[in-house]
């Protein structure tokens, strides 16, 4: 539910998540580094505030669709911590039963349809999950989450035009973090102001600081408010930079280090907490303290996902239809 | 001889090929930079950003602009870094690529190569773990090539560049680093002739890409433990496919075993061993087996993708089947 900035448990419950994805996402570059993940990890710090901001808006029953980029969606929207950490893991206990891992982490049940490992590929699925509930004729709205490169894909234009045309509640919230991979945003698309691309399909848009997640979790409340009562969809486009690599390991020879310790000055939570100092809502003391309590929340997440086995051999060819078929 | 990775390999071809004749170009996400797996490193800097275009995350675009320019006086080396993502083109190569000559009347050629890394690697998990060569050898009008080694993916990559149509290369994830011993001049390999990859002659691995490695591994394991001579036929191309080499090698062997790391279930092997059947059904003293992943996506779990995807003790299993009925 919505933050209210100017109460206090409000507002260290916003804190709380901002840290929570920090310090989850520290501790998976710490224990990539050291062979106990498989696979590819693509951190979101940095990035935190979109996500929190967004999501304080969101009711349990709304849903989001995610990108490879997706921890920090889900743990907003808030996805189980200990299954998200052993899916990372590759373990039976994982949210995806270990099949899916770090770029493929979902939990239905909490309106999570999906991180995604093909760019773009949320923008029709939320397209479709729009016209669900357009047709089940529920108040639910779907959050679209993608990046600035993923804008330049197809779908993205398929589902805006879709979306605005059906007046389906989808909001669409753009993470411009000025890189794909490994190739700036300048190389590759055709406007400097993204939110120019949902004017184009006549939508809503609104442009945003997305480090600033007092001003993230305002902005897009009207957005989603807008969904919510029939107003149609909206383009969010929201500033930020990608603190890490592409994914843990990237070397990010295409960047300066100047640039990027540039960007570390409007870090996301150091702009918060000192929001939240100079407002007098919570003391230095306070933060530490909730420091702590997050960390051994992680700490508790990474020892279930060690303590989990990993799924049996046997059940590798499981889940493929609802129906085993034999034979095939 | 010196030894280079695969992706430096293909580097040596592309430079090559860009350095004969101007038409040629190559577009894809990220190449300016070296690519994902570094198969573009340097091309930037010796050839500019006319000829080494870095294209938005628009596979269509990719796909379809490398077929209007190949209709238009361009040989466009078209990259995609995983072949996952040619999904997002698939009306591009198939309706498109694939079709022009034929539906046109032969009025124009597509000379274009749609670039595209596949397999198995660490765990990447369900949409960056797969082979698809079953679709794209299925549809008339695409060629298709999988080297197994550097030295055919310089090569096979140079004629891929030369060849009128469009040639789907795939060069898979595994082998991508490693290294072999790669010829410096500039040579061609030609596309649809198989390599005997190891002689042999009591059974006959039918293979290609990353599946020849494991069949050599594979071999190696069959003559130290079980006196076993496997032959290795290394397709190299599936379309064109030199079934003169694989039917020559069953012939003498009488027994075949075709592997690779795609799904069974309605794989490129069943072409294969169907073809084996039609021509040597008298002659086989065993029947022909498949040897590929089973029917699933591939797992992120480490166990599981390994339980999912052969390597060469499912080839070893598989030769003894059919030495020991
Ligand atoms: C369809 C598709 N094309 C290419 C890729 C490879 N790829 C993975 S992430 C990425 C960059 C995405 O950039 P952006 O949308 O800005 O998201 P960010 O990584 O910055 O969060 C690319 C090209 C992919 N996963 N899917
Ligand atoms: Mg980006």
């Amino acid at each position: 539910m919505a933050v209210d900035f100017k109460d206090r448990e409000s507002s260290l419950e916003a804190y709380r998540q901002l840290l929570l994805i920090r310090i989850f996402e520290e501790t998976l570059e710490d224990l990539f580094g050291k062979g106990k993940i498989p696979g590819f990890v693509h951190t979101y710090i940095g990035q935190e505030a979109i996500a929190v901001g967004v999501c304080s808006n969101l009711r349990s029953d709304d849903y989001v669709t995610s990108t490879h980029r997706g921890h920090g969606h889900a743990i907003a929207k808030g996805i189980d911590l200990n299954g998200l950490m052993a899916e990372v893991f590759g373990k039976v206990t994982g949210i995806c039963k270990g099949r899916g891992g770090s770029m493929h982490v979902a939990d239905f049940s909490k309106g999570i349809l999906g991180a995604n490992g093909i760019v773009a590929a949320g923008t029709v699925i939320a397209a479709g999950a729009g016209l669900s509930i357009q047709s089940r004729e529920q108040d639910q709205v779907v959050v679209c989450f993608f990046g600035d490169g993923g804008i330049n894909k197809g779908t993205v234009h398929e589902a805006m035009n879709f979306c605005s045309v059906k007046r389906l509640p989808v909001v669409f919230v753009c993470e411009n973090n000025q890189y794909a991979q490994f190739t700036s945003r300048k190389l590759t698309t055709s406007v400097s102001d993204l939110s120019k691309r949902g004017a184009a399909y006549g939508m809503s848009t609104a442009s945003l600081d997305g480090n600033n997640v007092v001003e993230v979790a305002e902005v897009s409340k009207k957005a989603i408010d807008d969904a919510r009562n029939g107003l149609g969809p909206t383009l969010v486009v929201a500033d930020t930079y990608r603190f890490g690599g592409h994914y843990v390991g990237d070397p990010q020879a295409y960047r300066s280090e100047d640039e990027v310790s540039k960007s570390r000055t409007r870090d996301p939570l150091l702009l918060f907490e000192k929001h939240l100092e100079s407002q007098g809502l919570v003391d230095r003391d306070q933060l530490e303290l909730e420091k702590v309590a997050i960390t051994e929340l992680v700490d508790e997440a990474v020892s279930f996902a060690e303590r989990s086995d990993y799924p049996e051999v046997h059940s590798a060819t499981d889940y493929v239809f609802t129906d085993r078929i034999e034979g095939s | 001889m010196r030894s280079i990775s695969f992706g430096q390999a293909t580097v040596e071809a592309t430079a090559a090929a860009m350095r004969e004749d101007e038409t040629v170009v190559v577009t894809g996400e990220d190449i300016g930079w070296g690519g994902n797996f570094g198969q573009f490193k340097g091309l930037l800097e010796e050839f500019g950003p006319k000829r080494v275009v870095d294209m938005p995350i628009s596979e269509a675009l990719i796909l379809g602009s490398a077929v209007g320019a190949a209709v238009t006086g361009l040989r466009p080396v078209a990259s995609l870094s995983f072949v996952e993502f040619t999904m997002g083109a698939m009306d591009e190569i198939i309706n498109q690529a694939a079709k022009f000559r034929y539906m046109f009347g032969g009025q124009v050629s597509v000379p274009m190569v749609v670039r595209a890394s596949d397999g198995v690697l660490r765990s990447s998990g369900a949409q960056h773990s797969e082979s698809f060569e079953a679709f794209f050898s299925h549809m008339p009008g695409l060629k298709v090539v999988a080297p197994s080694n550097p030295a055919d993916a310089k090569g096979l990559l140079r004629s891929a560049i030369d060849d009128d149509d469009p040639v789907i290369y795939l060069e898979n994830k595994k082998i991508t680093f490693r290294r072999g011993p790669v010829p410096e001049e500039d040579y061609r390999t030609a596309l649809g002739e198989a390599a005997i990859a190891r002689e042999g002659s009591d059974v006959s691995l039918i293979t290609y890409s990353v599946m020849t490695q494991h069949a050599l591994e594979a071999a190696q394991v069959l003559l130290e433990d079980h006196s076993i001579e496997a032959e290795v036929v290394d397709l190299r191309s599936l379309v064109p496919l030199d079934m003169e080499s694989v039917l020559r090698s069953v012939a003498k062997t009488r027994r075949a075993v075709v592997c690779h790391e795609a799904w069974t279930f309605g794989g490129f092997g069943g072409e294969i061993a169907s073809q084996i059947n039609e021509h040597l059904f008298g002659e086989l003293v065993a029947p022909v087996l498949r040897v590929g992943a089973q029917s699933a996506p591939i797992a992120f779990s480490p166990p599981l993708e390994r339980a999912l995807v052969p390597e060469a003790s499912e080839v070893v299993q598989a030769v003894l089947r059919t030495l020991k009925p």
